[in-house]
Order: C-alpha cells, then structure tokens, then sequence
C-alpha cells in the first residue's frame, strides 16, 4: 500500500461536499477505510459524528452500505450482521465506525462483548476525545486538564482512559493505534485486520478543529504533532506480536520528540495550563511510553 | 401432528426451532431464561442450525438479532421485566426500522422490590412502540402463538416486530399437554422469510436510518400506525390458516369470546389468569348471572372494532387489569373506554399486581360485586379505579 495506490483507488465510500464540519477528522479517516475496504463492506455507525457526515435523506454523504444505529449498539448490531452473513454464506468485511463516546464510554460493555467473543468485525474507534456531536463535552477519552462545555473552567479533573490497551487486554487477535496524519500507516492496519478472521480494533487519533479549537486548516498538522511530540504513539498488536509502528519508532528516546508545548500550545482546549500541568501531562506521557516498551519486550512472539 | 407434555419455556424454544430461526440472541433474566438455554442447547446439538450470540446485556440481545434481521435472517431473542426495559431504546428502533424480529417476553414484575413473579406491567410498558403484541392464556397458546408472529411480522402488510408475553412460573414453569405441528406441517405454512424490501449487505450502496426531515419522519409514523391496522386482519387470517393446518376447528383471532353472545355484564380479561375469570363466569352462570368474557389475545394491535361489537348490547363492562397507569388507571382500561360506547359504565379492577395470586374464588367476588354495584346504582363511583387486595379487607 503506497500513496498512488490509495490515490488510484477510485471508490472512498466518502462523497464531496457532505455535512461534516471544515477539516474534520473523521472525513479522512473514512476516505482512507473507503478505500482499502472497498463496497464488499457493511459500516455500522453508532450515534455520533458521522450519523450527521452521512447526510438528510434522501442526499447521501457516505457511498457505504450503512446501518446507523442507537448509541450502544453498534459492536452487537455488527456481530449479528457477522452471524446473518456467515449463515447464508455471504463474505465482506463488517466494521463499526465509531466515536470515542460509542465505544469508550456508553458503547464499551458492547464492545467488550463483541470482543470477548472474538467476533469476526473491524471496529475502528475515530477518537476526537470529547463528544463532539452534542458540542464538545468531556469523555472517557478526553485529556486531564482540557477545556470542554461540561469543564469549561477549570479543564477535566480525571484521567482519560487508553483504551487501545484496553482492547488489547481483550486478547483478540488484532489492536493498533492509528493517526489521521499518516494515512499509509492507517491504510496498511486496515489492510492487515482485513486478513485476520476475528475481533479487530483500531484506535484513531483524530484532532477535531472546533473541539480542540485550532484552525480548520492544521487538522493534519496537530495530528503530526500529536506524534512526533510523543503524545499519540503508533503501535501494533498482530496475533501475538506487539511492536511500535515505524512512525514512532524514532520518538522512542525523548531527545528526538519535539516539546510537548508545541502540540498543547497550538490547542485552544489547552489555554489554560500552567508550565506545572504541562510537566505533569509530559510525567504521565513517560509513564505510557513505558509501558508500551515494556508491552513490546513482552509481547516480542515473531 | 403430535402431543407433548411441556412447560411453557420449553415450548417457546420448540415453536422457534420449528419456525427455523437463524440466528438467537439473548441475556438470561428469570423467568425467561429457560427458553434460551434450551436453545443454545438445541443448536449446541445440531438440532437447530442457527447462530447463537451469547451477549453482554439485554440491550446487546436486541441488538444482535436487529443486526442480523436488517441483513436478511430470521431472528428470535426472550427477555422479561428489567432486561425489557433495559432494550427499551432498542425495540422503538426495531419497531421503526421495520424489521420482523420476534421476542418472547415471560411476563415479570419491576422491581423495586425485587420480584420474579408476573404481572403484565413490562409488557404494556411498549405498548406505544410499534409492536405487536399477544398474551398467552396457556402453554398450547404460547407455542402457537410463537410461531404466527414469524407469519405475521414478515407479512408484507406488516413489516413490524413481535412480541408473545407468556406470564412467567404460571406458564412459562408449567408443564402442559400441547400438540406440536410437524416440521412438514410447519415448513408450507411458514416458508423462509423472504427480506425484500431491503437487506443491508456488502456490495449495495443503501444505508437505514439516516437523518430524515421532519414530514418524512411523521410519514414514516403513519406508515407504522397503517401497518399497524392492517396487522389486526393478518393475524386473523394467520390464526385461521394455522388452526387449519392443525386440524382446529375454531380461531379466536384478536379476542376471545367466551360466552358473550347473550351476555349483560362484559369482563374483559388478559393472559393466563383468564382461565380463572372464565371458571368463574361458569359458576356464576349456572347462578343464573348473564355474564360473559372477553379476552384480549392481541393487546396491539387494540382490537377496539371487536370489543365495541361485543359490548354494543351490554349493561356494564368490567376490565380486571394486570398492570397500571400511574396516575391514569389501568392500562387495558383505558384501551377498552376507548373502544366502546360511552353511556355503558366501566368498572376497572387492578388485581394481581406482583404476581399476587387472583383464583376462581376472588373474580367470583370481584364479578359479584361489580354486578351488585351497577343494579344498586352505584355505578357512579366506578371512575376511581379500584384495587382488589382481599387481605387489606
């Protein structure tokens, strides 16, 4: 998978000019999934986001065969999909394309379900962190000290939740985060959950301008930031084999990551931290890169 | 055609095995749980070749068949009382999806307090959601009625999900004889479902339940609301030509009517405890009393039509219910003052409320007292609803 190949690849499942916002996220997400996917696909999208990107009917802003479906439903909804195809005999891949609100926090139990089960779905988590679609409030995902509509002030007071590892912890055969920056790498996790018969999860860091409060242009931009300061880290777990993405890889040792400052600065939601917060968020940083060189020694099965 | 001896559970997940599902879903919750056991038993087995989706909630159970019945399958799922409520938003979306999912519902009480025994009032609690749904009188009923709603939620006039409310212990834990159709006797009267008009698969592009304009979702109300009335002839057909197919020769469609035709006084009863009221309105026959019973077999669609002809010629009606309104009145009474003439007094009695035990004796004395009350006149006071707790007395 190369940068023509996604470019040659006609069908995206993501038609010009739909409802979503300036520079959003979720829309080159879905362009790169539309794209690997191809239409033997079947997208199930809980409340969120991309219930508005879909377009009034009878206007379609997705090409998908899609069912929209309640908030904490989708992991379900697809694995009965899963169970109606496989017993007429009908392949195609199911996905759930779902917020950090459906999957994390209202969906998770569902999730969990669908992956304790090791259904045979892609579920691929577009994390804005925060709920974007009822106007920016804080969620599970949502980073300690952000401003959101429902911490408008003094900023979250709680942690956020990882919950790639989380997944991960599920053993299923597959778990990767991903960044709507670096959409070969994207594109690759994709192709590669594609071949693997069982529970899929990608986690995808997806900078949202009016939530984060950036210009609409810089939404790559921030994402890029997000790793190469360290704060969103790349990774792959692949039947057994857990290993940093090539993309990170080179931010392993901290001399090479680029202050933290410069991906909070460039955020409204961050305004407000103090050179203190910032420490403490770069010593919580640490602590999860740790663990992650910790995962990739133990989990080094090739 | 042949005769077994089952409980109500057990015949439930017989009538699914026979309709051919494909795919089952469910959470276990008493006293439901049996039905699914047994099933996942009977696919486990090879008897029945159908997924089973062991789930994470009932919520998850509905969500699971309703994936599975938008991509074309046959889906069954079961719950009762709390896990009902838990699907709550999921089954407005079945229902406005139109897809023909059915579900047994073992009838439970809602707690607090904790109570596992029945009372009707997490069936009526979707009254409003575009299912339809039927209430057993006994085991042979839950069984048949079970395997119509596959018939009559995919017929093409319809398009709407089922419901069959068996009550729980007295039905869904008691052993009954009930005559089993044949697989062959089943297979001509219920063909695989067919999914038109749509499926959601790879390789189409067609997506369900996007946003929709205001007109277009008030359209798509009065689409269900239609299908609705329609659904009141598919089910007297259906219960018809099953009736047939087992050699029957009586159908009692919506309502049952039992000893109605030179009736004065009209009760109007609903679900298991009907054989009671019915062994008491023989009692007081043979007193000379002119009483008859109507039951209602399917609460939704309301069959209003049915009830306004089979009380045109009574003095008073009294509608004994399971389940309650709070602040309004009984749930079926409010249905049934709706459906009649509206000089003809209605008494509403609300009994066995937790599953408190009503028994031929007791709606003897509740039909007594009501007939008693309307010759003295005293009819006047029937507009509070009235509780019957003999061990208040």
């Amino acid at each position: 998978m190369s940068m023509m190949d996604l470019a040659r690849s006609k069908w995206s499942g993501v038609y010009p000019g739909n409802p979503a916002c300036s520079g959003c996220p979720h829309n080159i997400g879905l362009k790169i999934l539309g794209k690997v996917l191809g239409e033997n696909s079947v997208l199930v999208v809980p409340a969120g986001c991309t219930s508005i990107i879909a377009g009034v009917w009878p206007k379609e802003g997705l090409g998908f065969p899609l069912l929209h479906v309640p908030f904490a439903s989708a992991a379900a909804v697809a694995s009965g999909i899963r169970a109606s195809m496989d017993k007429s005999g009908r392949d195609g891949t199911v996905v759930v394309w779902s917020g950090d609100g459906g999957a994390a926090d209202i969906g998770f139990a569902t999730l969990s379900g669908a992956a304790v089960r090791n259904e045979d779905i892609l579920v691929i988590v577009s994390d804005n962190e925060a709920y974007m679609n009822t106007g920016i409030q804080a969620s599970g995902t949502t980073t300690w000290k952000a401003l959101t509509t429902t911490s408008p002030i003094k900023g979250k007071t709680e942690e956020r939740k990882d919950l790639a590892l989380i997944m991960l912890m599920h053993r299923i055969p597959y778990a990767a985060t991903a960044s709507v920056a670096y959409p070969i790498d994207l594109a690759k996790k994709i192709e590669k959950a594609m071949e693997i018969r069982g529970f899929k999860f990608i986690h995808l860091h997806s900078p949202c301008p009016p939530g984060w409060r950036f210009d609409a242009g810089n939404t790559v931009e921030i994402a890029k930031l997000a790793v190469e300061t360290g704060a969103w880290i790349l990774w792959e777990f692949d039947r057994g084999r857990f290993s940093i993405s090539p993309q990170s890889r080179k931010y392993v040792d901290k001399k090479n990551r680029r202050p933290l400052e410069e991906y909070l600065k460039a955020q409204g939601r961050f305004k407000n931290l103090s050179d203190n917060d910032i420490r403490y968020i770069e010593a919580k940083l640490d602590e999860a890169w740790t663990y992650i060189l910790n995962l990739e020694k133990t989990l080094s099965k090739s | 055609m042949m005769r077994r001896v089952l409980i109500g559970n057990i015949a439930v997940s017989e009538a699914v095995k026979l309709a051919n599902v494909d795919v089952i879903s469910a959470y276990p919750i008493t006293p439901q749980t049996i039905i699914v056991e047994k099933l996942a038993e009977m696919v486990e087995k090879g008897e029945l070749n159908a997924k089973y989706i062991r789930v994470d909630s009932e919520h998850s159970a509905l969500a699971a068949v309703y994936g599975a019945s938008a991509s074309g399958s046959r889906v069954f799922t079961a719950t009762s009382s709390h896990g009902l409520l838990y699907m709550y938003e999921m089954l407005w979306w079945t229902a406005n999806s139109r897809l023909p999912v059915v579900m047994a519902v073992v009838t439970r009480s809602i707690g607090p307090p904790w109570n596992i025994h029945t009372d009707h009032q997490d069936a009526l609690t979707i009254r409003d959601s575009g299912w339809i749904i039927g209430f057993a009188e006994n085991v042979q009923e839950a069984f048949d009625m079970t395997i119509m709603a596959y018939k009559i939620s995919e017929d093409k006039r319809v398009l709407l999900p089922s419901i069959v409310a068996l009550d729980g212990f007295i039905l869904s834990h008691t052993a009954e004889p009930v005559d089993l159709p044949t697989t062959s006797e089943i297979d001509g009267f219920l063909p695989p479902r067919d999914p038109s008009p749509f499926k959601v698969e790879p390789g189409t592009e067609f997506a369900v339940g996007n946003l929709g304009p205001d007109e277009v979702t008030m359209e798509l109300r009065w689409l269900i609301w239609r299908a609705m009335y329609r659904s009141k002839y598919v089910i007297e057909d259906v219960d018809k030509g099953y009736n047939k197919i087992l050699g029957r020769n009586y159908s009692h469609g919506l309502v049952e009517r039992y000893r109605v035709e030179d009736a004065k006084y009209l009760i109007v009863s609903m679900g298991s405890w009907s054989g009671d009221a019915k062994d008491a309105v023989d009692m007081l026959r043979d007193e000379g009393y002119e009483v008859g019973l109507a039951r209602i077999r399917y609460v939704r669609p309301f069959p209003s039509e049915i009830i306004r002809d089979i009380s045109s010629d009574v003095k008073a009606v009294l509608v004994i219910d399971r389940a309650v309104s709070m602040g309004s009145g009984g749930i079926l009474y409010s249905d049934i003052l709706r459906s009649i003439d509206r000089r003809t007094p209605v008494k509403n009695v609300i009994a066995g409320i937790g599953g408190v035990d009503v028994n031929q004796d007791h709606f003897k004395m509740i039909i007594e007292e009501f007939i008693d009350e309307f010759e003295k006149d005293e009819y006047h006071n029937w507009n509070d609803t009235y509780w019957f707790m003999p061990w208040m007395r």
